[in-house]
């Protein structure tokens, strides 16, 4: 296990220790008990996360939303600003489309007046907002106010219109009546809010993708300040990797305050070898596209944007 | 600043000799101003503290109109170029001229002098010189090494070229690799090209099947021209001032792992180094 777990000070596996937020978060309640416990403690004075079509019902002025498709399809991720707890509690759980929560990160510092911002993203806005802290080309006074940010591990996303063939088509569930979706265990769950459960096996997802997703080289948001996703810890506990000197400040006084139950994560099975074997199979297939697309054309090559 | 009386100045120049403690490796810049606002130089300036350590430590200002009592364009080390070029001006062509045969490092700072930027919509007609209508960004008339886009760009982003350049010219082997790797991208940029707009992020990113839609771009762009549909930019191109702040933000036109990966040690670096 190397390069493809990313630079980490410690890495466990954990849970909220709140019963409140695990019953609708996504995996062990990590983004949403951290964020929690850094705005009580003022170390954010608030956080860009993706909410749905009611939190939007009751806090639209919180929203970053352009369009009236945005505010009323469910699973629809809307980037939105939350600066209270009953607003955090409303963002649990993973919407699986684009949430373009960067766009919100000036904003956050502008019209919402925050100097310490939480924000939680996928590997790609995790590079994102590292790219802005040292090329902040358009980010003027951004860079120093964010306070916090996790990632979430991310093997793809999807678009909308993806998830709905997904869940409507493949799944013949109504998107309405779907509870939660989840990647795991090489299946696509849709669970129904009656209790039903549907997979789909990943080689019919595979095709739905985003394409920007195909030369992604990060599964494990090693840019994050933590990172955590279900993979490698049991049901309902999430891998946590602490990573930088801020994550390390911020882990080391959550876990101080009794915010989580934590196990070695060489005690839990599938344990890191399983996130460390992904993250290979990740990086090493898009990899391979990156150098298919060299010699895409007849002597014509399709862009790399890495240097 | 107020217009100085050479006297003034001739007696700041006195208290510079008088120095104690000389710093003898400074690089020299110089601000040279083209067709711009002067919003490049107020950023520059809104580094505060940050910007009187730089002059302080590790730079030399030797033209800058205003700011350093001199008529004509120095010798320098870098030249700090603010606006696009009035072709109609016979002395600003001659200026950026002469700013690229006594500068070894050109850097075009802010959307203007980059891409054209506002000034591409000049259609003349403006007292009291009617007859300049024409504006050409700096890199069609002479070579340009470092591009610092946006408008305004950023005072963070203006610092952190200002930190670096001086790692790269009087820096120890490390600092200059360093230098290197994060100047490159900016390099390139300025090799790509002078045009910018909106229509980059379709025709080089999102056509190109690179868009990852994280937001980045409308969180860049002045003028909120960009808004987000099902998670991909769109733009409202009329609103479009041609800056190329969102492209040069993307993740996803360039990104260098070696440079961004040390985010952590590089912001701590140049901080230490404005202390
Ligand atoms: C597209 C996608 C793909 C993923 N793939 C994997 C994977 O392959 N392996 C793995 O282990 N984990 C993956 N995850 C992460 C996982 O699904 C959980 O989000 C993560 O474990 C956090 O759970 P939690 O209980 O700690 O978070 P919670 O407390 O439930 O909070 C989840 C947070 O994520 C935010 N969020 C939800 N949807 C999005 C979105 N689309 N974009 C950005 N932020 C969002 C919410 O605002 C909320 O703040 C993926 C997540 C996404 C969004
Ligand atoms: S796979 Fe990569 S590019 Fe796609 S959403 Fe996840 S982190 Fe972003
Ligand atoms: S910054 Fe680039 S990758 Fe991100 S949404 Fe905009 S165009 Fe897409
Ligand atoms: S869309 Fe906005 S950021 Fe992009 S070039 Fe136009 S004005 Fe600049």
């Amino acid at each position: 296990m190397g390069a493809e777990l990313g630079i980490y000070k410690s890495c466990v596996s954990a849970r909220s220790t709140d019963k409140e937020i695990l019953k609708a978060s996504q995996d062990g309640g990590i983004v949403t008990q951290l964020f929690g416990f850094a705005l009580d403690e003022g170390i954010i004075e608030g956080a860009i996360v993706a909410v749905s079509k009611d939190f939007y019902k009751k806090y639209p002025e919180k929203c970053m939303a352009c369009y009236a498709d945005d505010t009323k399809e469910p699973f629809r991720p809307i980037p939105a600003i939350i600066t209270t707890k009953a607003e955090l509690m409303e963002s649990r759980g993973t919407k699986y489309n684009i949430s373009p929560n960067v766009s919100l990160i000036k904003e956050a510092t502008r019209s919402f007046g925050l100097d310490k911002v939480g924000i939680v993203g996928t590997p790609c806005q995790m590079q994102a907002i590292r790219k802005g802290q040292l090329y902040p080309i358009g980010l003027r006074d951004v860079g120093d106010k964010i306070a916090l940010a996790v990632g979430i591990f991310c093997m793809e996303n999807f678009p909308y219109q993806s998830i709905l063939q997904l869940v409507e088509d493949h799944a013949a569930m109504s998107m309405d009546s779907v509870r939660k979706m989840e990647i795991g265990k090489g299946k696509f769950w849709v669970y129904g809010k009656r209790g039903q459960v549907v997979q789909l096996p990943l080689k019919v997802t595979h095709k739905y993708e985003q394409p920007g997703c195909h030369v992604c080289l990060d599964y494990v948001a090693n840019l994050g300040d933590i990172s955590t996703g279900s993979v490698g810890s049991p049901d309902g506990w999430s891998t946590v990797f602490v990573r930088s000197k801020i994550g390390d400040s911020v882990w080391g006084k959550a876990m101080a305050a009794g915010c989580f139950e934590t196990q070695p994560i060489e005690k839990v099975k599938p344990g890191l070898e399983l996130v460390s074997k992904l993250a290979n199979e990740k990086i090493s297939k898009n990899k391979k596209t990156l150098e298919e697309r060299a010699t895409f054309g007849v002597g014509k090559a399709l862009r790399n944007p890495y240097i | 600043m107020a217009p100085q009386k050479p006297a003034d100045v001739a007696a700041k120049v006195e208290t510079t000799k008088k120095e104690v403690k000389p710093v003898v490796d400074k690089i020299t810049v110089g601000h040279v101003h083209m067709s711009g606002c002067t919003g490049c130089l107020v950023s520059l300036a809104d580094n505060y503290g940050g910007l009187l350590t730089i002059l302080d430590k590790y730079a030399d200002l030797v033209y800058g109109l205003t700011l350093a009592d001199v008529r004509h364009i120095q010798k320098m080390d870098v030249a700090l170029v603010e606006g696009s070029v009035c072709i109609n001006d016979k002395l600003s062509v001659q200026e950026i001229k002469e700013t690229r045969e006594k500068a070894a490092v050109v850097v075009a700072v802010g959307g203007c002098a980059c891409y054209g930027n506002i000034t591409r919509f000049g259609r003349g007609g403006q007292q009291n010189q009617p007859a300049h209508e024409s504006y050409l960004p700096i890199g069609d008339l002479i070579k340009v090494d470092v591009y610092i886009p946006g408008c305004a760009p950023t005072p963070q982003q203006i610092r952190n070229v200002c930190v670096m350049a001086y790692l790269l010219l009087k820096g120890t082997k490390e600092q200059k690799d360093l230098a290197t790797a994060y100047l490159k991208p900016l390099m390139m940029a300025a090799q790509r090209g002078t045009t910018a707009c909106f229509c980059d992020l379709m025709t080089e990113v999102i056509n190109q099947g690179l868009c990852m839609g994280c937001g980045s771009c409308a969180a860049a762009c002045p003028v909120r021209a960009i808004t987000h549909e099902y998670g991909k930019p769109q733009g409202q191109r009329d609103l479009c001032i041609k800056c190329g702040a969102c492209y040069n933000q993307c993740p996803r036109s360039w990104f260098s792992f070696d440079v961004v990966s040390s985010y952590e040690a590089i912001n701590e670096a140049i901080m230490a180094a404005l202390q």
